[in-house]
């Protein structure tokens, strides 16, 4: 460990923000130590083999035949020496209206995840940024009201909505026809934007304000100083809340089932995951291969954004 | 440092992995559904024409059946769909019960839904969503169904909607070539079953039964239908109505005889479970699963419905010389045929022509050879011919469906209120066979049963 891995500083962002990487506040350097001596190291490989156990078994039966599968554990597959691509191909090429096809509804995941990322994105960074630094009466107590949506769990939501979505037709034209993307980005961004506006908020209001007030002097109205200054310095934190939201709506099965309709027209991978296994649960063999294929891109994201992703989540915290 | 340059090296590759794979799927299926188009043969049209002509019509499905039956019961109605002009729509989805209740509710239902149970379409009746069936509808299954199976789709005295499959349980999965080497007989009453599994073990060779139970949050199911053979057989079909509507207490000195009998095998280290582990293994074994040994040779008999043979693995024969064939679990005297089962009834949302033309050929004959000439699917419609089954399993469960000499008897959990049947009733079981006594299990079953 020669060079003690500092964060790079965002390159977009100027003066104030970097400090975090010039001089180190003693808490932190302490906390480091901790964290780096080699007990500390044991423990972390130790619990990083225990958790990765269980993906290694499903790794590993993906590659099993049926049969085996069946018989014994994944475990065994040293005395079982036998391995098979069929559980992929199955899940992969198989024909048919209704054997898995898992590529339709790969192509569908991506279709409802990246909208359903980006629109909360924008909307929650403009709200967050006219909480924090905005003037308007009721300022307060309307952030409240949003932070307060919070507790309300979803399922409370789902018939309401699904209702209005129904009933929102001019004549017999239906606005939004049941089965579409459209009801689904409505709803993911109508229940990921509380936690996204508070998030953000607490972010931008951590921003100097001594930088927007500069730019006020000279002359930047809202939009110029949200697009120029808010935006750049909170790439951290919209990126790990951008990969939250990927995550979390990429996993969602709840929504998907209520408001996409299970045709492979629109519904996501999670929806045909649950049916894989067949009308009497019998085809399980299939769920570790359709598995490891709903994971690609969850994993792809968060190894190629994960430094945002770390960075972001201390950002509030180091500096509170 | 070393290490996010890997990961940088390694994400392109990663990436383009996903686009190979996803690419590789959407041209696979793409094709499939060509071919499809072009090979189908042009169907008869002419048996089609009672149901009239609905050019740019469309019937949305919705279903518990996924995947392989899903398809089966896809390509049972496409020549309807190529000769009337309806196109169906089918959703499967494993979340049907949930699911089917927040669509009504929310004023977006499909045109028609297979229920999977009768307490399910009461359910749904109840929220005033499933309009009672056209009189096409009832017509035809007055013709073609025993009273007992109209029964299933009504709710107060109305009729709601036909049966579509049924399913047999109560088989015993067995090896004949085992059974022929070791000398034993297939029993022709309870006792003789019980003789038959002392007898097994007094031999050693193998453990008598294999069971298991496990299936996520239904764990249990399997075992109620243990308990609802035994009554049925034991206590009669009397007891068995008169339990199902809660007319005697759950914890009714019959229903307790049943428990027991099933105990004395299911409890005992001796009968259970052979090739996976002791009594407890039972609750932690896929039921799917659970009849393996007795291919392996370390079990001797499965108790398990008729789908049980699609959970063999593929390339088992299922046949009286082959390599599993079943017995039906006997009566308490030979020659008794009293059988439990289940069976998907079909009830509407929706009453425009084309839903009802599609309702009345779902009931009809036409149907019911269609699909089950399709093989892994048996109907109790009296105008399907068994000689179109694909199996012989298949050709004796339609049989036994028709036949008037047939005592059935829809599963009991099927038709109890949801919070026993799909509930209490199989949590009780899972406790049970954890070594709680019969009485206690009981008693608190009967506690949940609402008021």
């Amino acid at each position: 460990m020669s060079s003690t891995p500092t964060i790079p500083p965002i390159p977009a962002s100027p003066g104030p923000a970097d400090s975090p990487a010039v001089a180190q506040p003693p808490i932190t350097r302490r906390v480091k130590q901790r964290l780096t001596s080699r007990g500390a190291t044991i423990a972390a490989i130790i619990i990083a083999i225990v958790w990765t156990i269980p993906t290694l078994g499903l790794l590993i039966s993906s590659f099993r035949p049926e049969e085996n599968i069946q018989r014994n554990g994944w475990w065994n597959v040293l005395s079982d020496f036998e391995f098979t691509l069929d559980n992929y191909a199955d899940v992969l090429v198989s024909g048919g209206s209704q054997s898995p096809n898992l590529g339709q509804y790969f192509v569908n995941s991506l279709a409802i995840v990246i909208p359903a990322t980006l629109i909360p994105l924008v909307i929650a960074a403009m709200a967050a940024y006219m909480f924090a630094w905005g003037k308007f009466r009721g300022k307060d107590t309307m952030f409240v009201f949003i932070f307060a949506l919070q507790i309300i769990p979803l399922q409370m939501a789902l018939i309401p909505l699904l209702k209005l979505f129904v009933n929102l037709q001019i004549g017999d034209f239906q606005l939004l026809p049941s089965g579409s993307y459209a009801q689904l980005w409505i709803a993911h961004t109508i229940f990921a934007l509380p936690l996204a506006i508070f998030l953000l908020h607490n972010f931008i209001a951590e921003i100097p304000g001594e930088v927007i007030e500069a730019a006020r002097v000279d002359g930047a109205g809202h939009a110029t100083i949200f697009w120029r200054i808010i935006i750049p310095l909170s790439v951290p934190a919209l990126a790990s809340y951008g990969i939250f939201q990927f995550l979390w709506v990429w996993n969602d099965l709840l929504v998907a089932l209520v408001f996409s309709g299970g045709t492979g027209d629109v519904a996501p991978i999670t929806q045909r995951l649950a049916e894989l296994t067949g009308t009497r649960g019998g085809e399980w063999h299939r769920l570790t291969a359709g598995a490891f294929v709903s994971m690609i891109v969850p994993l792809l994201v968060f190894f190629g954004l994960q430094r945002y992703f770390v960075r972001g989540l201390l950002a509030g915290g180091l500096k509170g | 440092m070393a290490t996010i340059r890997t990961k940088k090296a390694l994400l392109p590759i990663a990436a383009l992995s996903v686009l190979t794979l996803a690419l590789s799927a959407c041209g696979g299926g793409a094709a499939d559904d060509s071919e499809g188009g072009g090979n189908e043969p042009a169907a008869d049209c002419a048996a089609y024409d009672t149901y009239g002509t609905f050019e740019d019509t469309e019937v949305s499905v919705y279903a518990t059946i996924v995947d392989t039956e899903a398809e089966l019961l896809e390509n049972s109605w496409a020549d309807f769909s190529e000769c009337t002009g309806v196109e169906v729509v089918y959703e499967g989805s494993k979340e049907f019960e949930t699911q089917i209740g927040v669509r009504s509710q929310a004023g977006n239902p499909p045109d028609i839904a297979i229920f999977p149970q009768p307490g399910l379409l009461a359910a749904e009746v109840a929220g005033g969503n499933v309009l009672p069936a056209p009189s096409e509808v009832e017509a035809l299954v007055d013709e073609n169904w025993s009273e007992d199976w109209k029964g299933y789709g009504t709710v107060d005295d109305v009729f709601y909607g036909a049966p579509m499959l049924a399913n047999i349980k109560g088989y015993v999965w067995y090896d004949p070539a085992v059974f022929t080497e070791m000398g034993w007989e297939i029993p022709e009453t309870l006792d003789e079953m019980m003789t038959l599994t002392e007898d097994i073990a007094a031999d050693g060779t193998m453990k008598p039964w294999c069971a298991g139970f496990e299936s996520g949050e239904a764990t249990g199911w399997p075992g109620t239908d243990w308990v609802e053979d035994y009554v049925l057989r034991q206590a009669g079909p009397e007891v068995y109505d008169q339990w199902v509507n809660h007319e005697i207490p759950f914890n009714d000195p019959q229903i307790a005889e049943a428990f027991d009998s099933v105990g004395e095998i299911l409890k005992s280290e001796e009968f259970v479970n052979g090739g996976i582990g002791d009594v407890r293994s039972i609750l932690s074994t896929p039921f799917a699963d659970a009849g393996q040994p007795v291919l392996d040779g370390t079990c001797a008999m499965h108790h398990q419905a008729s789908f049980q043979a699609a959970n063999w693995p593929e390339g088992t024969t299922v046949a009286e010389d082959g390599d599993v064939w079943a017995f039906m679990t006997p009566g308490v005297e030979a020659g008794s045929s009293a059988v439990t089962g289940g069976g998907e009834i079909i009830g509407a949302y929706a009453d425009r022509p084309e839903v009802v033309a599609f309702q009345t050929f779902m009931a009809s004959g036409e149907f019911a050879n269609a699909r089950v000439s399709q093989g892994s699917g048996i109907s109790a419609n009296l105008a399907l011919d068994p000689s179109v089954a694909t199996s012989d399993l298949d050709r004796q469960s339609i049989e036994l469906l028709q036949s008037e000499d047939t005592v059935f008897r829809f599963d009991a959990s099927d038709l109890m209120p949801g919070a026993v049947g799909a509930n209490s009733f199989w949590s009780g079981i899972v406790e049970w066979i954890n070594g709680t006594e019969t009485e206690e299990v009981l008693d608190t079953i009967e506690g949940t049963w609402p008021q």
